[in-house]
């Protein structure tokens, strides 16, 4: 049986003692800068908690993953390397990362720190994986949300490195670390500014009936009716109204959560070493929860009793779930 | 700061009045947990970063009066309005009063409460998504941390208005 690792999301030093103590296996974290995919105001850390962070869960066996997981620009990587050099310093356990030049920069560097490769590489083959394990000695790959267990189980046989998939949260669906619809709409990058729909760009219009619409940089992605469940104001998730159907409606996904905890003794069994939950930007009372809820699971499993996974729909966008690619590449 | 959230006003009868006593009632008590809060919690400002200056207006929605926040360490604003005389303000907040308060204690996801449309925000979002991860950065209950400020009748007040919304202030948990 694989180690089953729980990955937990930290979003504040207060978030990342709530995951540790719920029990985590290792919290990922970010700076407070571009250097990361969850880039959003207020949110991460500065090198100074980070410090107190790591020696917080070092303590109690809890591993610091530091997600150094978006693209510098051309010719801007100092930011990146700086980062780097801070989280090597302060004694994380290893990066995430999906640039080739930082995962270089670290490799030559600090080769004694792991190195993680992001879901934003969007490596999903075998063949890609095996390039990031023979040239930046990565030790696991996260993989994208789109391959379905016997997938999974197939690569595992062909590669190198340790697997971890996510396994609640957000429900992406873009190739993963390629996806320019934020910064067609917000001159922003999800991938190089670490922000998806900036809060500075989105606003919330409260109609007379009750109604309400989710703006980004002044174009309308979703309008909810007075008692409609509300998702993200992120353009993947919009409900538009197209000559053919005039109505409205989500030409890509609607909102939505993973939710795999059905899943969790196939994936364990089909060889995954790790599971990600994402929520960087949730509070404490979503961290405990969640991983609460994972915690007691993977322990049922690992002692061989059946998994009662709690009930975590009230967590999940628009409150509604979904096993996506997992469970079949028909999800949509 | 750009006024871009209009207060709501929704007065029935004799509200008004009701409202303006209880104003003045509360002022002294938000003053002092409000300076309580911030000589105990200095980090927080430095996560609310320029929106230190911005005005907040949070709207309990059954009670009748709002509140006006604005989260400057060198001159905080913590007020009890009167809706009808509510000043304009940068964002605002709405939902029950005591679904406010667990968000404040982390006891609810605030995102959770969004796609449920408990909770209501309006103006500026960068604003209030500052506010709420530097409130959630801080450990422990504010709640239990300002009824302390003022004794015995201070828990008793609180622990009344938890039994008047047993639902709302059960700590949810999901596990
Ligand atoms: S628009 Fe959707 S797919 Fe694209 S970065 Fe944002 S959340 Fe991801």
């Amino acid at each position: 049986m694989s180690l089953a690792e729980l990955i937990c999301p930290a979003g504040t030093p207060a978030a990342l003692r709530t995951a540790v103590d719920a029990g985590a296996d290792a919290v990922y974290c970010g700076f407070q800068d571009a250097t990361n995919a969850r880039n959003f105001p207020g949110l991460n850390f500065t090198p100074d908690e980070l410090a107190e962070a790591v020696t917080y869960a070092h303590a109690r066996g809890t591993k610091v993953l530091l997600a150094l997981n978006t693209y510098p620009p051309a010719g801007k990587v100092d930011l990146w390397r700086h980062a780097a050099d801070t989280g090597a310093r302060l004694g994380v356990d290893a990066f995430i990362v999906a640039d080739m030049g930082v995962a270089d920069y670290i490799a030559r560097m600090y080769p004694g720190v792991r190195l993680h490769l992001s879901v934003q590489a969007a490596a999903s083959s075998p063949e890609a994986i095996r390039y990031y394990c023979e040239n930046f000695s990565v030790k696991r790959v996260v993989l994208p949300r789109i391959l379905t267990i016997p997938e999974i189980r197939q690569i595992r046989r062909e590669i190198p490195c340790e697997i971890e998939t996510f396994i609640f949260g957000n429900h992406g669906l873009m190739v993963e670390g390629r996806c320019s619809l934020t910064n067609y709409l917000t001159g922003q990058s999800t991938n190089m500014d670490g922000v998806c729909s900036p809060a500075s760009d989105v606003e919330y219009v409260r109609d007379a009936d009750g109604s309400m619409s989710s703006q980004l940089a002044g174009f309308t992605i979703d309008r909810f009716g007075p008692e409609e469940k509300a998702g993200y104001p992120t353009i993947c998730k919009g409900r538009y109204a197209a000559p053919h159907r005039p109505e409205g409606y989500y030409a890509f996904e609607e909102p939505i959560s993973l939710n795999l905890s059905r899943l969790l003794p196939e994936l364990i069994e089909a060889g995954v070493h790790a599971f990600k939950i994402e929520g960087r930007q949730r509070s404490k009372s979503y961290v405990r929860g969640v991983v609460r809820a994972f915690r007691a699971a993977v322990d049922d499993i690992k002692a061989g009793r059946e998994a009662n996974i709690a009930d975590l729909i009230a967590l999940t966008e628009g409150q509604k779930q979904t096993q996506g690619a997992f469970e079949t590449k028909k999800w949509r | 700061m750009i006024p871009t959230s209009e207060p709501t006003a929704r007065l029935r009868p004799g509200e008004g009045a009701i409202a303006r006593l209880a104003c003045l009632v509360l002022q002294p008590v938000l003053t002092r947990v409000v300076r309580r809060v911030a000589a105990r919690h200095p980090s927080l400002f430095a996560r609310l970063g320029p929106h230190q200056a911005t005005d907040f207006l949070i709207d309990p929605v059954e009670l009748p009066f709002a509140l006006h926040l604005r989260p400057d360490p060198q001159a905080l604003v913590f007020r009890a309005v009167p809706r009808d005389t509510a000043p304009q303000v940068g964002a605002t907040i709405r939902g029950r009063f005591l679904l406010l308060l667990e968000l404040i204690d982390a006891e609810q996801d605030g995102d959770a409460a969004f796609f449920s449309r408990d909770l209501e925000i309006s103006g500026d979002t960068e604003a209030v998504v500052r506010l709420r991860n530097a409130l959630d950065d801080i450990d422990g209950s504010l709640a239990e941390e300002a009824s302390a400020m003022f004794g015995t009748p201070g828990r008793t007040v609180l622990a009344r208005l938890r039994r008047a919304y047993p639902d709302a202030t059960k700590p949810r948990e999901y596990a």
